[in-house]
């Protein structure tokens, strides 16, 4: 009989949806349905099904080609390839679940590596504009029930995070917000007619790149002075207008994304961003919330700042601190400049997501690939190491965009032997001390872990 | 013809997630991705056809994607390359010191390139780091 | 968990403990298996304490170390650990940050106080997974967590209608399910007010839409914790803290305790904890005419003997503030022009973070510091009095050894004072220059262990040396019969003790961490029968989605509390 498994986290965008339907075969190795999910997160958990999925670690042989290893070999090469470099660089964690994040800093902080996460390349920059300025926020429920004005600045959920307008920001009907749609005013500031402003009652399509002006703009507005005629390609008095909406919602809410980060300006269109919504504090309530990517990839800010302070571009290779500068520590420059000596791509693409001279950077050292899947990271790989699914076929707490933590299950069985992203790391690590004749630092959580039995499988592979 | 100096940004969009997560080597990838948006009137300065190659060039590197009806709207002057490997090779990896590279808002010309033909992922990728042709690929 | 095996004697000490009336006896004490026992063989590891003092280990009843807004404070502020981190050095994990210290440090630097116990002061239910996998990250120490229930929108509906059953058995289901400890008050009704933007700040105030005031969710959840006999009394952050002249708004919270009853078999005698009073214990109608009232506030709290409370001490130090009370924190960052955090979290509550400098040359921070040392040293019972620093919101609790002098020793008193460039305008709006009263190390001990243990309702397990109690046991190199006259030696003498034996293993030798321990994680679990009432509501809260999450993924799984210490409260209805 197949089974319903109902409350399903997905483990795509950051909306983190977990209110998923998915019907698994009798035997737990098949998914049949899945309800509920926008159409990416449906392909996601039917792509778990894919037959072609790597079981084994594959490294690259002399010729160019790849070559299926057991995990002991695979395990050994990563721990004395990281070893011996002098900085390795570990990016990633769009898709890991908080365990492995944990895990990860273990052997981070044992190679002297650098710790870094997807955010250096997406919100890293309002990380910055955080340190700077702040973050007044709340959880997406907040908004669901109280939101009456609702500000997309730079970000297309409607592409991006698809359920985030039907489950948080803008259809949904919650407590104080009965209505739904009809009782929400939306404005979009996009410099395209983006899906999202095709929605919104207001679309302030200002000239790309000009965010900052137009923010400056709004809180010249908000504090009563003049502003000129047209700011960043906007009339005066849609700008005028915009404000006036927002300073007499009851609650306003700004969801601001990429648009705003990858930009021009960077950090400060985002300082900018937390300081008009601080000024709408002396007005009325509003809130502002970076529209992250993944489903966790809140997780590694939240995981490395608990164990190092820093949420991103950790750099351990003092050995006795952390070290966090992003512009020195971050990812990109650390390739460009030729910084580091060894490249670990765990559940990301580095391959396909950064710019193309970076990666060439990367590939002049060894270059190892942990991802359930094959993708460009994997095809460039000197070692590719295949995992379990987190969210799919592994369980783990996850970060919504909103830092509320959100058990996922599994939904179906794993690979067997194939570990979990947890599993990999500890073994990886417990290789580690060996080699370096050390004792392992488990604190408490290790003698619990919750698949003791699957690491002995794996080891005995 | 007429090169056209148009302002990139590189972002998300649903094909492109729906289509990575079936796999970064499966065709809807490939057409998801390997695409430029544009204005119709940018299109007709430059003699550029609907569903026609182009040359896409910037301060970086150059890569040839298929000129589609914009899906969503773009004024005048502003070019959408949806993120990804395609997007990826004209993307300066300059970040201003915050880490984070100039995904959108760098300057590329565009140009009409009917005989030349789109690259895969693999080719791309495994090109620019001299895999290509020498793993089982 | 791999048990704890093994023989410690700790040898030939000035033993202190409270709980047994014991104060500077020379004795021996014997731990075996994780527990302390009469006697143990030859064969024991042998501790010489000669000379030095011998307590049980610390307790801290109030302090922020895990959860979503310490993180807070820790993401957004990376000038905490510039220059301030520790340098690790084998066996030890890099330890990172000074007010808001890592997990890491936080286990560390407590070990290295002698701390085995502490309660993490304000867990958001909805975030309780987070709270969980920070404090299975922390090592060595013990931890606890207190959920919050001030604001929350069940308890204020329950309360406005009066029924203190289903408040009771929300209660009781909320702590089950995020393994939480007992009843946190923040603010009442001020938080949720602040979802709208607004606050309480008097005790009848009303909270927009639920229709109640403090004053009645205050009394509700207290008729609730003695109907379910929890181990802890409710935990209080009053309302209106950190304004001038809020000390009325205090007293008449305390005297909501007045003829109220605890029932409990955990040998709890309060029925109310006030916490960091320091806070709240403030004359004055500006920052103008600001001035301590610890004097008339712990008037009332030495003679009613059913409250409890903690300080609150300002160390002078920079730090990061953060707190449920949402409202307050929007309200000192307009104060001092620093970063501002806030979350407001649905359904529950609302937390603020803002870094805070306190400057003994700033009046007001100079008043704080005196008002809080002057709470513990106007007190008449120990027992009822904790030091707390409410780390890290007055100071980082790495500094309790530094409050611990200034009670100790007047001279180092007044040579802060004397330093302060205003300290005229100080000793005018404070008595702390009058006082002469310097604490002995019998009635600190009652400070910092014994009185904590049992107003939490851990006398049972923590905070004394009693055959039977877990083996915390911290060793000072302070010799009783002929303390320092530096007092400099005080604090160094509690910020690294010279031994502390946790649950019965040695994890620090002079100052040094040697182990990380067999930490445990706390929770109370109040059986009670189920309340079908409250589980609709429960439930439909979740099905109409004014939660975002699924009520299945809501309460905190097992593996998350992997070395789980649970008490069971059977309640008698």
């Amino acid at each position: 009989m197949p089974k319903l498994i109902t409350q399903v986290g997905c483990p795509y965008c950051g909306s983190s949806c977990d209110d998923i339907e998915v019907i698994v075969s009798d035997d737990n190795k098949k998914i049949l349905e899945v309800h509920n999910a926008c159409i990416i997160g449906t392909n996601l958990f039917m792509h778990a099904n894919d037959p072609t999925r790597p079981k084994l670690p594959r490294m690259r042989q002399a010729d160019g080609s790849m070559k299926e290893i057991a995990y002991p070999e695979a395990i050994d090469f990563m721990a004395k390839t990281m070893l011996a470099a002098k900085k390795p660089l570990i990016y990633g964690f769009g898709s890991t679940n908080c365990e492995g994040m944990a895990a990860v800093a273990r052997i981070a902080e044992k190679s002297g590596a650098v710790l870094d996460n997807c955010a250096t390349i997406c919100h890293g920059p309002s990380f910055l504009a955080m340190f700077d300025n702040g973050y007044p926020s709340c959880t997406l429920g907040e908004a669901k029930n109280r939101a009456d004005v609702v500000v997309f600045w730079g970000c297309n959920p409607m592409h991006a995070h698809p359920r985030h307008t039907s489950r948080y920001s803008i259809f949904p009907r919650g407590y104080f917000t009965s209505k739904g749609q009809m009782q929400r005013t939306i404005l979009s500031v996009d410099p395209r007619q983006t899906d999202t402003a095709k929605l919104a009652d207001i679309h302030l399509m200002l000239d790309q790149g000009h965010d900052y002006e137009l923010f400056d703009a709004f809180r010249t507005v908000l504090k009563g002075y003049d502003i000129p005629d047209v700011v960043a390609g906007i009339k005066k008095e849609t700008i005028v207008k915009a404000v006036d909406i927002m300073k007499k919602a009851r609650f306003c809410m700004i969801f601001f994304g990429m648009g705003c980060t990858h930009t021009d300006g960077r950090n400060h269109n985002i300082d900018a961003a937390i300081s008009l919504t601080r000024d709408l504090n002396n007005y009325t309530k509003c809130s502002i919330m970076a529209m992250r990517g993944h489903y966790n990839i809140a997780g590694p800010g939240q995981v490395w700042s608990w164990i190092f302070g820093f949420p991103y571009c950790i750099d351990l290779s003092k050995g006795t601190h952390a070290h966090m500068n992003p512009g020195e520590t971050s990812s990109v420059d650390l390739a460009m400049r030729d910084e580091v000596d060894c490249f670990v791509n765990i559940g990301a693409d580095a391959g396909a997501h950064f710019p193309i001279q970076a990666v060439q950077h990367l590939k002049k050292h060894p270059f190892i690939t942990v991802d359930p899947n094959f993708n460009m990271a994997s095809e460039i790989a000197d070692l590719h190491i295949p995992v379990r699914i987190a969210g799919v076929d592994e369980p783990g707490v996850v970060y919504r965009m909103d830092n509320v933590p959100i058990q996922f299950k599994a939904v179906i069985d794993g690979l067997p032997g194939v570990p979990s992203d947890e599993e990999l790391f500890d073994m990886v690590y417990e290789r580690m001390c060996e080699l370096t004749n050390t004792q392992p630092v488990w604190i408490a959580a290790k003698e619990d872990r919750k698949h003791p039995a699957n690491i002995s499988a794996v080891n005995e592979a | 013809m007429t090169k056209l100096n148009l302002n990139m940004i590189t972002q998300r969009s649903v094909e492109e997630g729906a289509a990575m997560e079936k796999g970064k080597t499966n065709p809807d990838y490939f057409e998801a991705c390997s695409i430029i948006e544009m204005n119709p009137e940018d299109m007709k300065k430059a003699g550029i056809w609907v569903n026609s190659n182009v040359r896409v060039t910037s301060e970086c590197g150059t890569v040839v994607v298929k000129c589609i009806h914009a899906t969503q709207y773009c004024p005048p002057g502003l070019a959408h390359i949806r993120q990804g490997v395609w997007a990826n090779q004209v993307v300066p990896p300059r970040t201003q010191s915050t880490g984070t590279p100039q995904y959108s808002g760098f300057p590329v010309t565009v140009e009409p390139a009917f005989t030349e033909e789109r690259k895969t992922a693999l080719q791309l990728v495994q090109g620019a780091v001299g895999l290509w042709k020498k793993g089982g690929n | 968990m791999s048990e704890i095996k093994g023989e410690i004697l700790i040898k030939g000490g000035f033993v202190i403990d409270p709980a047994q009336n014991i104060d500077g006896d020379i004795a021996d004490i014997a731990i075996k298996d994780g527990k302390i026992v009469e006697r143990v063989s030859n064969a024991a590891k042998v501790i010489d304490a000669k000379g030095k003092v011998v307590m049980a280990g610390g307790v801290d009843v109030h302090s922020h170390v895990a959860g979503p807004k310490v993180n807070v404070g820790r993401l957004i502020r990376p000038e905490d650990k510039l220059f301030k981190s520790g340098v690790a050095h084998a066996p030890t994990r890099m330890e990172m940050g000074f007010s808001v210290p890592s997990v890491l440090k936080t286990g560390y630097d407590y070990a290295r106080m002698g701390y085995g116990f502490v309660m993490e002061a304000a867990m958001p239910p909805i975030h309780a997974p987070h709270v969980h996998e920070e404090i299975h990250d922390t090592p060595i120490i013990d931890e606890a967590a207190l959920p919050v229930f001030g604001n929350n929108w069940f308890v204020m509906e329950y309360i406005q209608k009066g029924e203190i059953e289903n408040t009771a058995a929300y209660i009781a289901w909320l702590l089950r399910a995020t393994k939480g400890y007992g009843i946190k008050i923040v603010n009442p009704g001020g938080t949720a007010a602040w979802a709208w933007g607004m606050n309480c700040l008097d005790l009848e105030d009303k909270v927009p839409y639920f229709d109640v005031t403090p004053h009645q969710i205050l009394t509700g959840l207290m008729q609730a914790n003695e109907y379910l006999g929890l181990p802890h009394s409710i935990h209080v952050h009053q309302n209106d803290l950190g304004n001038p002249g809020n000390y009325p708004v205090t007293l008449a919270s305390l005297k909501l305790a007045e003829g109220v009853k605890t029932k409990n078999k955990f040998g709890r005698e309060q029925v109310m904890h006030s916490t960091h009073l320091q806070f709240h214990s403030y004359g004055g109608d500006s920052w103008a005419t600001f001035c301590s009232k610890a004097k008339e506030v712990m008037d009332y709290v030495n003679k009613q003997k059913n409250i409890t409370i903690d300080l609150g001490c300002v160390t002078l130090d920079e730090t990061t503030t953060m707190t449920a009370d949402g409202p307050f924190e929007h309200h000192l960052h307009a104060l001092n022009h620093l970063k501002w955090a806030n979350v407001d979290v649905e359904m529950e509550t609302a937390a603020g973070v803002v870094p805070y400098i306190y400057s003994k040359d700033v009046v007001p921070n100079a008043i704080q510091w005196a008002t809080g040392l002057e709470l513990a040293l106007y007190s008449k019972d120990p027992m009822r009095t904790f030091i707390t620093t409410d780390h890290p919101n007055a100071g980082p609790f790495t500094r309790y050894p530094r409050v611990i002098k200034w009670l100790m020793n007047k001279k180092s008193r007044e040579a802060v004072l004397a330093s302060m460039k205003k300290s005229d305008k100080v000793i005018d709006a404070t008595t702390i220059h009058t006082i002469d009263r310097e604490l002995n190390l019998y009635e600190i001990a009652a400070m910092t262990r014994t009185g904590p243990a049992k107003c939490l309702g851990l006398s049972s397990y923590y905070g004394s040396l009693k055959p039977g109690m877990i083996a915390d046991v911290a060793v000072y190199d302070l010799n009783y019969k002929d303390m320092p006259s530096d007092p400099e030696k005080i604090e160094s003498a509690f910020l690294r003790a010279a031994a502390f034996v946790k649950s019965g293993e040695i994890v620090v030798r002079d100052g040094e961490v040697l182990s990380h321990g067999h930490k445990k994680t706390v929770w109370v679990n109040p059986k009670m029968k189920e309340n079908p009432q409250v589980k609709r509501d429960v439930t439909e809260s979740f099905t109409k989605g004014y939660y975002t999450v699924g009520l299945t993924n809501y309460p905190v799984r097992e593996y998350l509390a992997p070395h789980p210490f649970v008490i069971d409260v059977d309640v008698e209805a």
